[in-house]
């Protein structure tokens, strides 16, 4: 197999999912936001809740396009470039996907077009379902993706089948409550909350320090500072529990995110930073924290989490008990139903590890010739790149806690201070409009380089995944594709900072009569105005 | 799961053939007028009004249309993994090539109409010409080289290679029975964009598309029965070998496939399935005399009628084939041999019971919140339109 070929798949894949998560987490949180908008625009009939609807689903618009149009690559995607993956998970992963169009996509992608065209089609009421059924499909949409991924990290549910040489789905079910995609949900789409929130927030920010649209602006703060703040308590604490789930589903990945060289005695010590140094197993100058991490990834004091060495020396037994399977496994393919009983046995019996086996396709072509060098080598090949995950894990972290002090900060000043934001954090809130972003593509990429070297952990790996394409195949498509994107990149943000600068159109005067007659009312009713007219 | 049992593994293979026949069916009915219509904008709006109203007429739907296309490619992987990952991987090229147009078509439609400027409508008009055309042809080459056999094979592991370099792997799709193939679909395509347009719009920019579908028509008829002669004279058949178990393991190599024979051979083993084609032939004489004759709902109804017979006809044709393999038709994929597990199956098909009802449930309904002519005052008069 030509690694090349493995690589620039990887590139393509990283690249184009990466490019797709740019738009999805603020289709995920805008269309919420949006929505709530709206709502509070039926219940109170003010003018100024239906131009900010407007406004910010226009905003909404421009991003949802390059997220639908983005997603397109990512379906055919597994076939075009991951042949082999789809074939050998397609039972289990294609599901999930297939049931992503029927669920979800359809339902955001079918109304999307009314939100924008149906305004003057149907009632107030009809159109704010509309917006609700939007957000609903978007975000069941990520619900069903993430089963996918989660499976990818968590593969329960299934089972390794010789005569189709696959895996096959022996329960929808455990596919369907993985513990580990449904943390991964919903630290997801909060993620995608905060990412919307942090937007409306700086570019509602933006305005007051310019002046514009300072009622609309203020509003659009408040909410979205109030969705902010449980949006990045939930990222935080289902962050926690991914890593929780971690500790007994994916070692590897948890002990590489920490730098964990070696097995501690429980409660083991938490890294806070300090430089990974894999030649050397050991990480330099580490800032370390007593008991922590025993805290965080086994909610114990007792129990202890395995180190980066012993989990290399147990992918050494497992690769080992790997190639029984294997054996067992060519013997079944060509008797097929003529096999002798004691052989399925043993194939049944170490067929978990069958993967593992698979490790060693990379050295050899037979893994049942592979030498003690190369079957260390490929236990040694289970270990992740640990530096740059130590470090986009601590980043994410840590902008992750920066983000629930400064929704704390706005939320507080929202409704204790009267919306009177002070002028230093309104440039703070312009400032970190990208940062939930970083934090976002740090996050997949911890999940995903954190898998390597599998695609679906302990299952296939990620060598044996990939299309039988050639070098100029790949080098076509990635040149295509960083053409394409970089084109729609800008001409999106073009016509997003374009949109930005124009603002809302404001009805001043629809938006004064209506203050009129409300404060007419209230003058006639005794204090008590009707909401509705 | 003991439920998966309920149902057997053969018919739930035959079930989803058939559901994969309505996805596909599904896809030229809704996404091919919005196709269509883009590769008509160009020429049936001479002004900038008159191109955004057509633009208009697709532009609340497209999305929810596309969904098709994305589903398709779905459901083929949950319930055909061999086809998605063989096909795909092999026709990878030509697949980027139609993601390419595919992205710069919803990018378009919203884009477009965003700025004043001249020169960048009338660059979008081009990508949203390119957007429907190449896709319409591309589909239509794809099918046309299924029924010739793709040139690829599996390894014992089933892994998948596909024959040729770069260069032979696209170029080689170009057969000139594919390229018919092409012309079949393009035109069928062009034929239900005007029909469409037909409905929804109204004076110069309606009169140009009934002329145009007129032609579209036409000329669909024509390669569609040019195509199917050749089919039964220059262009040579597969057919399985032996019994072939059709609860079987879902692995090819475990079946014997022989070339040789006809294709059309099917019509005489079960002759019911003329139907298709007919319907094919009497859908597009309708759709043309109705656009003729400026009928509007009506056309539309046969158009979908043509396209429905014409992609059943070939399913129908190849049936139990859907990748035969060229090269080594040992390989080949069939309906008995390269779907999912009974598992899956019985739970993809639960699931496509509850949606699908529900979907077309409220695809209708915004359809008929949508419904009547898009005229240029309302293009100019509200701020919801592109």
């Amino acid at each position: 197999m030509h690694i090349d070929v493995v690589e620039l798949s990887r590139l393509q894949f990283a690249m184009t999912a990466m490019y797709h998560f740019l738009f999805v987490p603020l289709t995920l949180g805008l269309s919420i936001l949006v929505a709530i908008m709206e709502t509070v625009y039926v219940m109170t009939n003010r003018p100024i809740w239906r131009q900010m609807t407007k406004f910010w689903g226009s905003l909404f618009g421009i991003n949802f396009v390059l997220g639908v149009a983005t997603g397109i690559t990512m379906e055919f995607q597994f076939g075009m470039n991951w042949s082999y993956y789809s074939h050998y998970v397609g039972d289990i992963f294609g599901a999930p996907l297939a049931i992503e169009g029927l669920m979800a996509f359809f339902l955001e992608a079918t109304f999307v077009g009314l939100f924008f065209f149906g305004w003057d089609r149907m009632s107030k009421v009809a159109h704010m379902v509309v917006t609700w059924l939007v957000a609903l499909g978007s975000n069941l949409s990520a619900l069903w993706i993430l089963i996918a991924n989660g499976w990818m990290q968590n593969p329960v549910g299934a089972q390794f089948n010789p005569d189709t040489m696959r895996m096959e789905m022996t329960s929808f079910f455990d596919v369907l409550f993985n513990e580990v995609a449904q943390a991964k949900f919903v630290h997801t789409v909060s993620a995608g909350y905060v990412t919307a929130s942090v937007f409306v927030m700086g570019v509602a920010a933006w305005y007051i320090l310019k002046g514009r649209h300072i009622e609309l602006a203020r509003r659009s703060i408040t909410v979205a500072s109030a969705f902010g703040l449980a949006a990045s308590l939930s990222v935080v604490v289902l962050g926690d529990e991914s890593g929780y789930s971690a500790s007994h589903t994916q070692k590897m990945k948890l002990a590489s995110l920490e730098a964990m060289w070696d097995t501690e005695e429980a409660p083991a010590k938490f890294t806070l930073i300090g430089i990974p140094d894999r030649e050397a197993r050991e990480t330099h100058y580490a800032v370390e924290i007593p008991w922590v991490m025993g805290l965080i990834g086994t909610r114990s004091l007792t129990q202890e989490i395995p180190g980066i060495n012993d989990l290399v020396l147990q992918a050494q037994d497992k690769i080992r008990s790997g190639l029984i399977a294997y054996d067992a496994l060519m013997t079944i393919r060509t008797e097929r139903a003529n096999t002798p009983p004691e052989v399925r046995a043993a194939f049944e019996e170490h067929s978990a590890d069958l993967g593992f086996a698979f490790l060693l396709k990379r050295y050899v072509d037979d893994p049942r010739s592979a030498t003690d060098a190369q079957i260390a080598m490929a236990a040694d090949d289970t270990v992740p790149g640990v530096g740059p995950l130590f470090w986009a894990f601590r980043i994410m972290v840590g902008l992750g806690f920066s983000f629930i002090a400064v929704m704390i900060y706005f939320a507080v000043t929202a409704n204790l201070r009267g919306m009177r934001f002070p002028r230093w954090a309104l440039r703070l809130a312009v400032i970190i409009i990208p940062f939930p972003w970083i934090a976002a593509e740090l996050g997949w990429f911890v999940a995903e380089f954190g898998r390597q070297p599998w695609t679906v952990d302990g299952v296939l790996p990620t060598v044996l995944s990939a299309s039988r394409l050639s070098v100029a195949d790949l080098l076509i498509t990635l040149a295509g594709f960083v053409t394409l994107y970089t084109i729609l990149f800008i001409i999106e943000m073009g016509l997003m900072i374009k949109y930005i600068r124009k603002g809302p159109i404001e009805d001043v005067e629809e938006t004064e009569i209506w203050m009129a007659r409300h404060e007419d009312r209230l003058k006639n009713n005794g204090g008590l105005a009707e909401p509705a007219e | 799961m003991i439920l998966s049992e309920l149902i057997d593994l053969d018919i739930l293979r035959v079930i989803w053939w058939v559901l994969l026949g309505v996805l596909l069916i599904g896809f030229a009915l809704t996404d091919g007028f919005d196709m269509g219509v883009g590769a008509l904008l160009p020429f049936v709006g001479k002004s900038d009004v008159e191109r955004r109203v057509v633009i208009n007429t697709i532009g609340p739907v497209w999305e929810g249309n596309q969904v098709w296309f994305i589903l398709g490619g779905g459901a083929i992987f949950a319930a055909w993994p061999p086809l998605y990952a063989v096909s795909f991987s092999g026709f990878y090229l030509a697949m980027f090539t139609v993601l390419a147009a595919l992205i710069l078509r919803p990018v378009g439609f919203k884009y477009r109409s965003k700025r004043d400027s001249a020169a960048w409508r009338n660059g979008w008009d081009w990508a949203l010409f390119v957007g429907g055309a190449v896709p319409a042809l591309l589909f239509g080459v794809a099918v046309g080289n299924v029924l010739l056999g793709v040139p690829f094979h599996l390894s014992d592991d089933l892994m998948s290679f596909y024959d040729g370099n770069f260069f032979t792997k696209f170029v080689g799709l170009l057969r000139p029975f594919a390229l018919l193939s092409g012309v079949v679909s393009l035109s069928m395509l062009l034929m239900h964009g005007a029909a469409w347009l037909t409905l929804k719009t109204e004076g110069p920019v309606q009169i140009r598309a009934r002329t145009i579908g007129t032609y579209a028509g036409i000329v669909a008829a024509v390669t569609y029965a040019l195509a199917g002669v050749w089919l039964a004279f220059g262009v040579e058949g597969f057919h399985m070998v032996g019994e072939v178990p059709a609860n079987g393991p879902s692995n090819p190599l475990y079946n014997e496939v022989a070339r040789g024979g006809s294709w059309l051979a099917a019509y005489s083993l079960r002759p019911w399935i003329v139907i298709a084609p007919i319907m094919g032939f009497v859908g597009i004489a309708m759709a043309v005399m109705g656009l003729r004759a400026g009928r509007e709902v009506s056309t539309l109804l046969w158009s979908k009628l043509a396209i429905t017979g014409i992609i059943s006809s070939v399913g129908l044709t190849m049936f139990p084939f859907i990748l035969p393999s060229i090269v080594d038709p040992n390989s080949s994929l069939s309906v008995w041999d390269s779907s999912s597990s009974q598992q899956t199956l019985f739970v993809m098909l639960v699931m496509a019971v509850i949606f699908v009802p529900i979907i077309l449930a409220y695809t209708a309904w915004v359809y008929k919140v949508l419904w009547g002519k898009v005229t240029e005052e309302e293009i100019t008069g509200s701020g919801h339109s592109y």
